[in-house]
């Protein structure tokens, strides 16, 4: 049998414990042992996003990431990006703006561009546009999505005041 | 990926142990972006994984002893990120903000960078540039060693298998120089360079001769290069354009590309003197503005 890690964690802000091999990504550990599976599995070696999460705050490809690392840390997926009162204004410019077709890039993107308009509300085109290089989409031709992400930050904007 | 052991030490010691008990089966873990993906191709399968990150006396980057000190577990992204990298040697804050993702930026570290020296990575390109030394420890001691002796093939270093890479010391970029990292990237933007350069250009006290100048190539060989004869054509001399383009040339007999999805390796030769060409020109306005 092999070696069973008990990792705690808090994932989107609850207190989460799992057991899991030292081989497991975090990745697998998300969708197929807590069952978040809103984080895509694209291409499974760190090129295409779809797996983006933040740990500690910071955005990183959970496909690469070991799960026993997790242990004592703060992950977030896009399972926590909405709050009991709706959609957080990127998901709502998504929709919006149809910045998605297929949509298993889209968890990605979002949880890519909410942490870019959390670092720096007020990007310009080409800075999101470099921000989001990493996050691949087969369908839409991205000029959509970086539309969304535009509109985002203005909403973001007006709700501050 | 098959069963694997892992373990977390809390301080190097542990770490010895660790490579001692565990023998060949053992790798290092730093941020695991290399050795993950390695892992799942099955190119390297460790029975144990000595994960890093809990040493304290690994991480972090300061100044010491007038050197800039890049501890191996440093990511990229705050080396790309931190004001006394800015100061002491904006070519490598400007190197590492071009590798791949700012998600891998987050989580690849200096070290794990090094010890993966996969020959299109792109802060080898600019340490060598810079001549910093890489710290390797062992139970029995430490060892300095120049950043061009340490890679010594394709994903191959000159790590012993009892050794941690523990830090990068970095002398600071010459005040009468300047330096730039171009990666020329035909495909998309978090690509691997199709050829990569680093220049420096030092003036001497007259502003007009050159002093020094020190160039690298990435993507373009088995480990990182060294373009000394073009270097050693500069120095002394006037940097006229003319003088630039000869000494450029010079790296067409130096690089051994090969062809692949980012080019034939007649491409990448021609854009190896182009670049190498642009750097120096670039490098060289940054010298005369003194701006580094
Ligand atoms: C999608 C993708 C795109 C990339 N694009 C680029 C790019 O554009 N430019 C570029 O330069 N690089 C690129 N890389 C490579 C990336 O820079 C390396 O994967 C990364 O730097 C490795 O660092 P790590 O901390 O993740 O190391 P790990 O994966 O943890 O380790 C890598 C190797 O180093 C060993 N090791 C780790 N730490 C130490 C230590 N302290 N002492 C001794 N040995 C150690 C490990 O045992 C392993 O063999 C890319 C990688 C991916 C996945
Ligand atoms: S699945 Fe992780 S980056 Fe593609
Ligand atoms: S919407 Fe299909 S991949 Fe982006």
């Amino acid at each position: 049998m092999a070696t069973k890690h008990h990792v705690v964690t808090r994932v989107n802000g609850e207190e989460v414990e799992f057991l899991c091999e030292a081989r497991h990504s975090l990745l697998e550990a998300l969708r197929e042992t807590l069952g978040l599976t809103g984080t895509k599995e694209g291409c499974l070696d760190g090129n295409c996003g779809a797996c983006t999460v933040t740990l500690d705050g910071r955005l990183m490809d959970s496909c690469l990431v070991l799960a026993v690392e997790a242990h004592g840390r703060e992950i977030q997926t896009i399972e926590g990006v909405a709050s009991p009162q709706g959609l957080h204004p990127v998901q709502q410019a998504f929709l919006e703006e149809a910045a998605l077709q297929c949509g298993i890039c889209t968890p990605g993107f979002i949880v890519s561009a909410k942490a870019l308009l959390e670092r720096e509300p007020n990007p310009t085109e080409e800075r999101i546009r470099w921000w989001l290089a990493g996050n691949l989409c087969r369908c839409t031709g991205y000029d959509k999505i970086v539309r969304a992400v535009v509109d985002a930050a203005a909403r973001m904007a007006e709700v501050k005041g | 990926m098959s069963d694997v052991q892992y373990a977390e030490p809390d301080n190097l010691a542990g770490v010895f142990d660790a490579l001692e008990r565990y023998g060949e089966e053992a790798r290092l873990l730093a941020g695991g972006t290399g050795l993950v993906n390695l892992m799942k191709q099955r190119l390297v399968q460790p029975g144990a994984l000595i994960g890093l990150r809990r040493i304290e006396a690994l991480r972090g980057v300061s100044r010491q002893d007038g050197a800039l000190r890049l501890g191996a577990m440093a990511t990229h992204r705050e080396v790309e990120t931190s004001e006394v990298v800015r100061a002491a040697a904006p070519l490598l804050a400007e190197t590492y903000r071009q590798v791949a993702t700012v998600r891998i930026r987050n989580v690849a570290t200096v070290g794990g960078g090094l010890a993966h020296a996969d020959p299109s990575q792109d802060p080898p390109v600019a340490l060598v540039v810079l001549r910093a030394r890489v710290v390797l420890t062992s139970k029995d001691g430490t060892r300095e060693i120049p950043i061009e002796e340490f890679f010594t093939d394709y994903y191959e270093t000159a790590i012993a298998p009892d050794e941690v890479l523990t830090q990068v010391l970095v002398p600071p970029q010459p005040a009468q120089a300047g330096a730039v990292y171009l990666k020329f990237l035909p495909r998309t933007a978090d690509d691997y360079a199709t050829v990569a350069v680093a220049a420096l250009v030092e003036l001497a006290a007259d502003g007009e001769t050159c002093r020094d100048a020190r160039i690298a190539l990435g993507a373009v060989g088995s480990t990182v290069l060294q373009a000394t004869a073009a270097a050693a054509a500069l120095r002394g001399q006037r940097p006229t354009p003319e003088a630039l383009r000869e000494a450029a040339e010079q790296v067409r007999a130096l690089v051994d590309p090969v062809d692949d999805y980012r080019g034939s390796a007649a491409y990448k030769r021609d854009m190896a003197v182009v670049f190498t060409r642009r750097a120096l020109e670039q490098a060289l306005a940054r010298a005369r503005d003194g701006a580094r």
